[in-house]
């Protein structure tokens, strides 16, 4: 257990290493910079500018910078005599170029509790519509209520989530007052967006579930089980259901990553100062810290989910070992 | 079986446990950060870049720091000319270049501390500074020596270093800041009303670099700890999310600012921002309205567009055959069907435009072409350049445009007249914001989309003429004529206002006949706001000032939409019924409607 | 999949029994499941319903719809009308290439084709406002049939690329297993946490260059070649995919068995574990159509997605959605391409479900 997770940890730093590189130099290639604006800058503003925030610098000499910890410049990434800049190994993810009145940890720490006070409603809805949805369809196929409930779960991946939302909110706002359009600070305010980012992923484990119902349910086991005599509604809570679940756990980590850093789409309609839309807008704004910093973050949070996915696993399914992942 | 039991069902309920802890410690967390609606609440359309206001150059920026800073001079909100700010008076010397500033005695920071010439002056100079790195320093290169000190060269070039002493910027005593520029500056006033050049205070900043050494950059701004001397300074601040301003006591005009809170709201999404605004949640916003909502709103009582000093044109590059030709040019502006652009995609009473100088008045007398004449004149030049049937085969040409629908709607209009009337091979290419800023500023188009906002009123169409000057860092056209920058310098120097404007006048003749940019309508303000409020009038440059804010009673109410046409369809005023007043009452509103 | 107990381990003669084996499977797994798909009503409707609707969008040249592109520029939005079936409004003639794109774009030879014989067959006739029309008065249904070329044809060859690409990648990177097995996974983490809004901006940059040249040869547009490199970045999914499949099966009985009688890795690869997978990558794969055609739509929304006049769901998605308000509803701007958006996707679901059933060797036989 602790070789899995140091060797684990091991493959972090190396997944984080070639993600923050590749990225970086990416980013670099892509045309256009923070500070091009409709309003071209004359060249002397522009060297100003670039001497302050060293974009001057040959693109390597900008990389090692911002790995850190080696301080290349005593003026700091920001100049101004403010900090050396420490540098990603630091855990200093540097100021953000477009908030520039915030740096980018600042940022992250202000928008991620709130992306997963979202997701967690998001993953509600997912949860309870895909796998009351996948269970019925895999226990009573091809009856009125499979139909319903497929179609209810499938709703979320057959239209985009704005078309999604636009519905939600005329339905529910307008024509049957029943929450606020947008907005942010209430469990109110939350059920409709976590509903719009829950739903796709709802058909998605709805899907999964009925898979591995069907799957469990022909295994011998469960007919033993039944050969036993044991009460259908026993089989199903106490052996098939653990074995069925499976495959939603492992959909469970990469999916809570994505749920966590939020959606644009469902952040910029409800209004949500959730971390989504910084990944979209920090790319288009150029802002290149801001946008290294959501990369590190989902990284984080991806590879996080997935190993405890991997210790979930052990724990639901005895006969998978660590290591083989 | 027992102990079986026991496993999974322990372990369920601690992770069932830990997962309601988690969700009610992060209820708790949101609960707490609600707070109370502001008296007003506008939508920002966009997460303001800092509050420093040496760096940044976006309009949601200049809506707050009109309210957080007051500059030496203010705008009228709505003539939009300069009236006394922090400056009670000036002074102007005959030949225009030297500007005497006598500042205002009960002018305070928000804590307490007397606003006087050296602030203005440190503030200037970290303006000009190269570490501060300016994006708008070059409004400051017509003062004697700024542009050296900043930039560390001369106009012409040559390198100087230059200390601060030898710019002419100076704080005589605490109570006179004198100016002196090398050539006069016709819209110099205007400028010092412009937010860039509003004052920081420099105890806190210096405050902040002591006790903070490292981070003094981004703490220095924190809302409690930013000193402003404008009518409200920053309450709360959260990313994406909202600025709370609160009314500052300490403001030496505290008496006629009537509303205590005010909400910025960055909305980016139109639909939300409409959405928010028809519940009541927000009570002004500002642009971006889908054109399809447009003939809807406009029989509303809270949608009165009105002209904008902005211009939307297409740039064309004239480095590439056959667009060097300016027969070519301007067959492609002939045929630019405007009218049908201003009613039918745009439709909030655009102007239809032939000159980048928006709002120009027609000439009754000699009318632009239009219709079926236009496209007869236009395809006669292009079978005088040698195309059209027959002729040489017409390149394809793309017409480049940002990401955004009505550019889209428009491009599409555009390009299909092109295609009909003149035979042209269009195709439509869409890059996104930076790339397309990108392409534009290297010449890699054919044709593109372009706009310009006028930063000052007076003279106006100086704001648009003086992009196109050879390698100007605006003109993006690779378009040049000698005769246009020689005009274009004179006016710089003229202080007869006559003759001013006759040098305009010839310039804008130039633009008229070389067609480096292809004209097309111009704007008008877009602002949704509840018929009850007060003190934000539809001005030229669509600049707002907090000061002036308030919400009228229900007898003003009725006075003012008594003046409005009878037959607009009525909506929800918004704000108290009892209206909402500065302390000394209601008399005092500047250019009240 | 259990074939062991009609093995006779004392035959000697192993090609033929292998061959037999094959042969056995092969036949019997695919008749099989399209027994079981035929059963299965949802999801056979499902497919009756797409293969429609992908013969609509490759014959849309014949249909006789109005110019999707031809602008009517009015105030509003013309809402549908149902009392006029259709006029002779289709007033263009088609001789040089020219002409073809004052109706439509730039259209393959074979397009143009069709569309001659629309003009032969219909000639001036075009259907009336069925499904009114957009803000700029073009044609609703027009715009959806040739919207659905894009959407439906960019999402199928998105996907074909992705399964290339991830089919490969998974069964290698299963069988091999070890370090490379490893290696090529922690790859795939690498390439999930790269932030695609960069990687889509860099290639539509890098792709916009080399363009015009591309365009001459009338062959490969632009659309096609970003959507294809669309599907290169889906793939990672299907890799994982494919890959467990490929571990669970490696250790299976029958692969053993398979190998204890000498057969080749590539054989066991091809023979035998391939056509396992390809249920799950079916499955897989309906679900991977969906998620492209949302990510074109996803792409229109943040303005990333095709260029007018050419015209795709997605684009039509976002516009609809701006017409849906408070204000004013311009309902039929959002019920047509939503209603046609989705109701293809539901039906690539159910009929996602219906084949996994039906490839399911362990419900062999029921039903």
């Amino acid at each position: 257990m602790l070789g899995f997770l140091l060797r684990r940890l091991g493959w972090f730093v190396i997944t984080s290493w070639v993600v923050i590189t590749v990225s970086f130099f990416l980013m670099r290639k892509v045309p256009g910079g923070p500070f091009s604006g409709e309003r071209n800058l004359t060249p002397e503003i522009e060297a100003n500018i670039n001497a302050k925030y060293h974009l001057d610098w040959p693109t390597w000499k900008q990389y090692l910078h911002y790995l850190g910890p080696l301080n290349l410049d005593e003026r700091g990434l920001f100049g101004d005599r403010s900090k050396p800049f420490g540098g990603v190994l630091t855990g200093d993810l540097g100021p953000s170029y477009k908030m520039r009145d915030f740096t980018v940890n600042d940022v992250i720490a202000q928008s991620l509790p709130i992306s997963v006070m979202l997701g967690l409603v998001a993953l509600m809805w997912a949860l309870a519509l895909g796998i009351s949805a996948g269970l019925v369809s895999a226990l009573r196929p091809r009856t009125g209520l499979d139909l319903t409930m497929r179609l209810a779960a499938t709703a979320g991946i057959a239209l985009p989530n704005f078309v999604i939302a636009a519905f939600l909110i005329i339905l529910f706002v307008f024509l049957i007052p029943l929450f606020p359009v947008a907005g942010w600070g209430t469990l109110k305010h939350m059920l409709l967006p976590g509903f719009a980012l829950g739903a796709p992923r709802a058909a998605y484990i709805a899907r999964l579930t009925r898979t591995g119902m069907l799957e469990v349910l022909s295994q011998d086991y469960i007919r033993t089980a039944v050969a036993k005599g044991l009460p259908n509604r026993l089989v199903l809570m106490r052996h098939a259901l653990k074995g069925g679940l499976l495959p939603v756990v492992s959909y469970l980590g990469p999916m809570t990553a994505w749920i966590l850093t939020g959606s644009l789409v469902i952040e910029k309609i409800f209004r949500i100062p959730g971390t989504g839309s910084h990944f979209v807008n920090a790319a288009l704004n150029r802002d290149y810290t801001l946008a290294m910093g959501v990369t590190i973050l989902f990284t984080v949070l991806v590879y996080g989910m997935n190993t405890l996915v991997d210790l979930a696993y052990t724990f639901l399914d005895p006969r998978i070992k660590l290591e083989e992942s | 079986m027992n102990r079986a039991w026991k496993g999974p069902l322990l372990r369920q309920a601690v992770a069932l446990l830990l997962f309601a802890g988690l969700l009610a410690g992060l209820v708790g967390v949101a609960g707490s950060a609600r707070l109370e609606r502001a008296d007003f609440v506008f939508n920002n359309t966009g997460e303001v870049q800092s509050l420093d206001p040496a760096t940044v150059t976006g309009v949601p920026e200049g809506r707050i720091l009109r309210g957080i800073y007051e500059g030496l001079c203010v705008k009228d909100p709505v003539t939009v000319r300069p009236l006394p700010g922090s400056a009670a008076s000036w002074t102007k010397s005959p030949d225009g270049r030297v500007f005497v500033f006598d500042m205002r005695d009960e002018a305070r920071w928000s804590n307490g501390d007397p606003v006087t010439a050296h602030d203005f002056e440190f503030s200037f100079r970290r303006f000009l500074l190269p570490e501060t790195a300016a994006e708008y320093s070059y409004l400051l290169w017509k003062v004697v020596n700024a542009q050296a000190f900043c930039t560390g060269k001369d106009a012409d070039g040559t390198e100087r270093e230059v200390d601060w002493s030898e710019v002419g910027i100076k704080a005589l005593d605490a109570d006179t800041l004198r100016i002196e520029l090398e050539d006069p500056v016709p819209y110099f006033l205007e400028l010092m009303a412009f937010y860039p050049l509003f004052p920081v205070h420099r105890a806190s900043l210096e405050a902040a670099q002591r006790e903070f050494p490292d981070t003094w950059n981004v703490e220095w701004l924190k809302p409690e700890r930013l000193v402003c001397n404008g009518p409200y300074v920053v309450e709360e601040r959260r990313i994406n999310d909202r600025i709370r301003l609160r009314k500052n006591p300490m403001y030496w005009d505290a008496k006629n600012v009537a509303l205590d809170t005010i909400d910025a709201l960055p909305i980016e999404h139109w639909g939300t921002s409409v959405n928010m605004y028809l519940t009541g949640e927000v009570d002004w916003l500002d642009g971006s309205i889908p054109p399809n909502l447009v003939p809807e709103l406009l029989k509303r009582q809270d949608f009165i567009p009105k002209p904008y000093l902005g211009s939307y044109f297409y740039r064309v590059n004239v480095t590439k055959p056959p667009l060097d030709d300016k027969r070519i040019r301007k067959a492609l502006s002939l045929v630019i069907p405007r009218r049908a652009i201003v009613e039918n995609v745009t439709k909030a009473g655009q102007a239809p435009t032939w000159s980048v100088v928006p709002w120009k008045e027609l000439d009754p007398e000699n009318p632009p072409l239009e219709g079926e004449a236009a496209a007869e004149e236009a395809r006669r030049l292009f079978a005088e350049a040698g195309y059209g049937p027959g002729g040489k085969p017409f390149p394809v040409i793309e017409v480049l445009y940002n990401t955004s629908e009505t550019h889209r709607d428009v491009a599409e209009v555009i390009a299909d007249a092109w295609q009909r009337e003149l035979g042209v091979d269009m195709r439509l290419k869409n890059q996104e914001w930076k790339v397309y800023l990108d392409s534009q500023t290297n010449l890699e188009y054919e044709v593109c989309r372009a706009a310009w906002i006028g930063d000052w009123v007076d003279p106006g169409p100086l704001n648009f003429l003086s992009l196109f000057v050879t390698g100007g860092a605006n003109n993006k056209t690779g378009w040049g004529n000698a005769e246009y920058d020689r005009l274009i310098a004179e006016i710089g120097l003229e202080q007869d206002p006559a003759k001013l404007e006759q040098l305009m006048l010839d310039a804008e003749a130039i633009l008229l006949e070389e067609y480096p940019v292809l004209p097309i309508y111009s704007y008008v303000t877009q602002n949704l706001i509840k018929p009850r409020f007060g003190g934000l009038h539809g001005n030229m440059l669509n600049e707002h000032f907090p000061k002036f804010w308030y919400w009228m009673d229900d007898e003003e109410l009725a006075e003012k939409l008594a003046d409005l046409p009878p037959d607009l369809q009525e909506v929800p005023p918004g704000g108290p019924s009892g209206g909402k007043y500065a302390p000394v009452g209601r008399a005092r509103q500047i250019g009240r409607n | 999949m259990d074939p062991s107990g009609r093995w006779n381990l004392h035959v000697r003669d192993e090609e033929r029994l292998l061959a037999e084996a094959a042969e056995y499977r092969g036949e019997s797994l695919w008749q099989d499941a399209w027994r079981r798909l035929k059963r299965d009503r949802t999801a056979f409707w499902s497919m009756i319903f797409l293969a429609v609707f992908v013969a609509l969008s490759l014959f849309a040249p014949l249909l006789p719809l109005p110019s999707p592109i031809a602008l009517d520029l009015k105030a509003e939005p013309q809402p549908p009308v149902w009392t006029e079936l259709g006029n002779r409004g289709f007033d263009y003639t088609f001789e040089t290439d020219d002409d073809y794109k004052l109706a439509y774009w730039d259209l393959y030879w074979h397009d143009k084709r069709l569309v001659d014989v629309r003009k032969a067959v219909f000639g001036d006739w075009q259907t009336g406002r069925w499904f009114g029309t957009d803000s700029k008065g073009r044609d609703l249904l027009s715009r959806i049939v040739w919207g659905s070329r894009t959407s439906i044809w960019v999402a199928f060859a998105a996907t074909l690329c992705s399964l290339v690409i991830g089919v490969t990648y998974g069964a290698f990177s299963g069988l091999i297993g070890g370090r490379v097995d490893n290696l090529m996974m922690r790859i795939v983490d690498v390439l999930y946490s790269i932030p695609f809004i960069f990687v889509v901006i860099f290639i539509l940059t890098f792709l916009s260059e080399p363009r015009q040249d591309l365009e001459t040869e009338s062959l490969v547009d632009k659309g096609w070649v970003f959507f294809i490199v669309i599907g290169a970045i889906y793939w990672l999914t299907m890799a994982r995919v494919v890959r467990g499949q490929v571990l669970s099966l490696k250790n299976s009985e029958f692969i053993e068995a398979a190998r204890a009688v000498g057969a080749s890795t590539a054989r066991i690869l091809f023979v035998h574990v391939v056509p396992n997978v390809l249920s799950v990558v079916i499955v897989y794969l309906t679900l991977t159509i969906p998620a492209i055609m949302l990510f074109e739509a996803f792409l229109s929304f943040l303005g990333l997605g095709i260029e007018p006049p050419k015209v795709s769901w997605g684009l039509l998605a976002v516009d609809g959605t701006d017409a849906i308000n408070p204000i004013r509803t311009f309902w039929w701007l959002v019920v047509f391409p939503a209603g046609a958006m989705g109701s293809t996707l539901l039906a690539l679901n159910f009929l996602g479900d219906g084949l996994r059933d039906a490839l399911d060797p362990k419900l062999r036989g029921k039903h």
